[in-house]
């Protein structure tokens, strides 16, 4: 429950500071609320007690401990990487810590949907992560695109929700309780409870946007401010990986011989439409929003494992792809609020300008194809190997099809910055140290996570619990 | 730290020296260094497996292992026996070579050899792992590093040429690694742990049905990079595009991890699928023999022609590989070096060829030999080196082969062994064809005439190429010894 204490007196202390401070200083309010998240992830890392709240809807451990530190991380580097937009951008629309209290509270709603031990509290916390990112989405209201993914987002958001619990009132019904080890024990074989199964699946499957569920994802990341857009692709990607995850492993075993079909054929489906879509996108965002659709394609191949190496191989799949992830849109990012440019044809000839930022970039891409030594080549190879050891050759076989698929567009921004020419290439810029130290984060986990074997070992050791 | 693992430290430290550098000047001078340090320990690895062979009879030497990742039993494993210690050398004298070729490169140098240096690495990683995983993360460190050089130091059309080739390479180790995973997931067959380790894996009888599957992956995996027929397409488009020290690099060794993989990895670990499937890849092997030698005929281009050949000359080697027989595998091993000395020397050759008259097309070329006659009297020579005359490195390698191969007494080995001598024919043509029109006759063009002179850095980079061919030519023995001394677990496990 510290995570959750912490945050929340962060975003009261944040509130107080938004009364008692004058217009034109609110911009040292931007300091204040990152250095106050980066104390708040410092303590996350110290050890804290297992236990059960609320007759055991809300429960810890140190699985779950670890990956709400992930996502800690993950939220501190898109933190020091919006600093820039935020001071550049946002500063003169007077609402500066309304950004910080509303990224903070979705927060929290992802610790609780990860920490849920019954089903009312995982559908709090996915509904508390959802609201507030519909406000971030459209955090420049004068923009219409932004207004309009919100709208999307919303729409498809209050729809997946509706859908997933549908699914649970199924659930809930054959399996006769809210509670997830409840559930585990009562739940049995039969029709309604394989429809709650697909209801819940298919809800949850927006959040993640796995194939055919994707539809909001290129529109609301292309809309969206480019720290929003890193937030939906990595945090909530993640956390409701992580959720899914565990509700499929432990709470719906008895159904496993169903959720497999399913995920085989979304794991397909997904690897190949995100794929195939991203070859011929032009602007950045959606071009990550593409590829990120594919990574979660990647992600079911660890989620068919069904035991505990899959769900190792998922959340160290999760950590290496929030860090990958995050150098690429701090790449963008850093771009956008120095230039306002978006698009890939902008990138032409960056690496003679930029040198440092196209490296990270290169970094980035290499680890989200999956190239050595990267860490994005070991998680890969991990999830490879959970699908393999259950003997689905047949999915790592159209993964591996999907790999060299998605190496052709990877290569292409690498193309447009190391191997083409230009006059009017974006000239040299130096961003603010928030950004740099932003990613430098992102590009000491990508190397140190893959190669440094004993935080895998962790993972491994934390598995157990799930 | 141990020598083998020195062989990825050096190239490791040389970056980041690199790193730190300014101008071409320092750059190409710290790489210098550190390929001839890299070479002196290969040297130093060559007597020092002598000594310990002396007194050492394991598969492996010089192994080490530590622990990498742990729960799924991944180990970083390394250990040397005769042929990886023969490619090693090949590829130190390659790549020093490369540096000295490359002696003059303009646009961004530093990135250029970090580059280069990234990608030998991979290489001398690949000759050094036990394991499995440690060896595919190496593989796709020495490859990818291609695109980028082809990419950024190419001419012509070379952003297609290296997206092709990047492609196609990382598909294929796409396949490779299904394979890798169908040993793993197999290699407890006889009631062990589930283990990456080659050495371990060798001891193991995997069960015959998942040798027959998983072994087109491995072996489909590997041999794309030795130009396998019909995956043979990107070599030819990345030789052509490539700059001269990366044609080299790949022609030279890259193209050798295919060989080296298909017999280490694939035949090694899955004997019974390679005897099932070595008639049907055998076919293949021999249409690239022949197929290679025709289109080289037909080329122009210089860089094309050397580029079909190589396909043809590794066609051969997989040939060897299939034809399982120990002489053939003598055979294979000596191919490989050999084609390797003499392809990068080409390719260098081909590179000062077009450095002073700006076209490869062998057409356009004539009298050469009055004008340079330093580099030609040298291209005739590595000619009659790859045509197989006797005192080359070639002969030793092809009759190896042939005399592997006519072992077998059955008429499908007997027209697939005629089919690869025929090979040697056409070569004949092709080579004497350019030296004919290139070297020979009056000059062509009135800019031929006056072409700047050979320099100590280029002279430098093709004696060191042609010792060895020379060498290897001359004293084969020691060599062949030691690769049919390593020969013997591959024995035991396939015939």
């Amino acid at each position: 429950m510290r995570h959750e204490i912490i945050l929340l007196v962060l975003i009261l202390i944040l509130l107080v500071f938004e009364i008692f401070t004058k217009t034109e200083q609110k911009k040292s309010l931007i300091y204040l609320a990152l250095g106050l998240f980066a104390i708040h992830t410092i303590t996350g890392f110290f050890q804290t007690t297992d236990g059960q709240l609320f007759g055991g809807s809300f429960r810890t451990n140190p699985l779950i401990h670890f990956f709400k530190n992930v996502l800690n991380v993950g939220v501190l580097i898109i933190l020091l990487q919006s600093t820039d937009w935020l001071r550049d951008k946002v500063a003169h629309l007077n609402k500066i810590p309304e950004f910080f209290i509303l990224l903070f509270s979705s927060l929290i709603g992802m610790y609780f949907m990860i920490s849920s031990g019954d089903f009312l509290m995982f559908y709090i916390g996915l509904e508390l992560s959802t609201l507030p990112l519909v406000a971030l989405v459209a955090y420049n209201s004068a923009d219409i695109k932004g207004t309009e993914a919100a709208v999307k987002l919303i729409m498809t958001a209050a729809l997946a929700s509706a859908i997933s619990l549908f699914g649970m009132t199924m659930l809930y019904a054959t399996g006769g309780s809210l509670f997830f080890n409840m559930i585990s024990y009562q739940l049995q074989v039969s029709p309604l409870a394989i429809m709650g199964l697909v209801f819940f699946f298919s809800g949850v499957a927006f959040k993640i946007s796995l194939a055919p569920f994707h539809f909001w994802t290129a529109d609301v990341y292309e809309g969206a401010p480019i720290g929003i857009t890193s937030y939906l692709s990595v945090i909530s990607k993640g956390a409701a990986i992580f959720i899914l995850t565990t509700i499929l492993f432990k709470v719906l075993p008895v159904l496993s011989d169903y959720w497999k079909y399913i995920v085989w054929g979304v794991a397909v489906l997904t690897m190949f439409i995100g794929n195939l879509f991203a070859l011929r996108q032009q602007n950045m965002k959606r071009f990550l929003a593409f590829s990120s659709i594919a990574q979660a394609g990647f992600i079911l191949m660890g989620v068919i494992n069904g035991d505990a190496f899959g769900a190792t191989s998922i959340i160290y799949f999760v950590m290496i792809y929030i860090f990958s992830n995050l150098g690429a849109f701090g790449v963008v990012q850093a771009i956008s609020s120095a230039t306002g440019k978006e698009n890939m044809d902008d990138y032409v000839g960056l690496y003679r300008t930029n040198p440092k930022l196209s490296l990270v970039m290169l970094m980035a891409l290499f680890s989200l194809a999956g190239i050595p030594p990267v860490a994005g080549f070991f998680g890969k190879f991990f999830l490879y190997t959970a699908a393999a050891e259950k003997g689905y050759y047949l999915l790592v076989f159209l993964a591996v099809v999907n790999v060299t698929i998605s190496l052709y567009y990877y290569l292409l921004p690498v193309r447009a910055m190391f191997l083409r020419k230009s006059d009017d290439a974006i000239p040299y810029f130096k961003s603010n140290w928030p950004m740099r130290l932003g990613l430098l984060l992102a590009v000491a986990g990508i190397f140190v996570i893959g190669l440094y074997s004993p935080i895998y070992n962790y993972i491994v050791e934390l598995s157990k619990l799930l | 730290m141990d020598i083998l693992t020195l062989l990825v430290v050096v190239p490791v430290l040389t970056v980041i020296a690199l790193l730190f550098t300014k101008d071409l000047k320092q750059s190409r001078f710290i790489t210098m260094i550190g390929s001839i340090v890299q070479l002196g320990m290969a040297i130093n690895l060559l007597f020092a497996y002598f000594r310990e062979r002396a007194v050492n009879a394991s598969i492996m030497l010089f192994t080490r292992d530590l622990t990498w990742f742990e729960s799924l039993n991944i180990h970083y494993s390394i250990g040397v026996d005769g042929i990886s210690v023969a490619l090693i050398i090949l590829t130190s004298v390659v790549v020093l070579a490369g540096v000295f070729i490359s002696w003059k490169i303009d646009d961004l140098p530093k990135e250029f050899f970090v580059t280069l240096v990234i990608l030998s690495a991979g290489v001398y990683g690949v000759f050094i792992s036990v394991d499995l995983f440690t060896l595919f993360v190496f593989y796709e460190i020495a490859v990818i590093p291609m695109y980028l050089l082809i990419g950024i130091w190419g001419s012509g059309p070379r952003e297609y040429a290296a997206m092709k080739l990047t492609l196609m390479l990382m598909g294929a180790s796409a396949l490779l690694l299904i394979g890798i995973l169908g040993i793993y997931f197999n290699s407890n067959a006889d009631g062990g742990a589930l283990t990456f380790n080659i050495l371990e894996i060798g001891k193991v009888n995997i069960p015959i049905e998942a040798q027959k599957l998983f072994f087109p992956f491995t072996f489909i995996g590997f041999a794309v990079i030795g130009a396998f027929f019909p995956f043979h397409t990107w070599s030819p488009d990345g030789h052509a595009s490539a700059p001269t020290a990366v044609s080299m690099l790949h022609a030279g060794v890259l193209m050798k991890l295919g060989g080296y993989g298909v017999f280490r990895v694939a035949m090694f670990l899955l004997p019974e699928g390679a005897k099932h499937w070595s008639n049907f890849f055998l076919v293949l092997a021999v249409i690239g023999v022949v197929y290679g030698a025709f289109a080289a005929i037909k080329q122009t281009d210089l860089k094309y022609i050397n580029a079909y050949s190589s396909v043809s000359h590794l066609g051969m080697v997989l040939v060897a590989l299939l034809m399982m027989n120990k002489t053939a595998w003598n055979g294979a091993i000596l191919q490989s070096l050999s084609h390797g000395f003499m392809t990068a020397l080409f390719f260098a050759l081909i590179g000062m060829i077009y450095g002073r008259t700006h076209t490869r097309d062998a057409t356009k070329m004539g009298g050469l030999l009055k004008t340079l006659p330093f580099i030609s009297m040298i291209y005739v020579i590595a000619g009659l080196a790859s045509l197989g005359l006797p005192g080359m490195s070639g002969f030793v390698a092809e009759m190896n082969i042939f005399a592997g191969a006519f072992q077998h007494p059955d008429l499908f080995h007997r027209i697939i062994s005629i089919l690869t001598v025929s090979a040697i024919v056409v070569t004949a043509v092709y080579i004497l064809r350019v030296v004919g029109m290139m070297l020979m006759g009056p000059i062509t063009d009135s800019h031929f005439e006056h072409l700047p002179k050979d320099t100590w850095y280029e002279r430098a980079g093709i004696y060191l190429l042609m010792i060895p061919i020379v060498g290897i030519g001359m004293l084969p023995l020691w060599l062949s010894n030691m690769i049919m001394s390593s020969l013997d677990p591959f024995i035991q496990r396939l015939l």
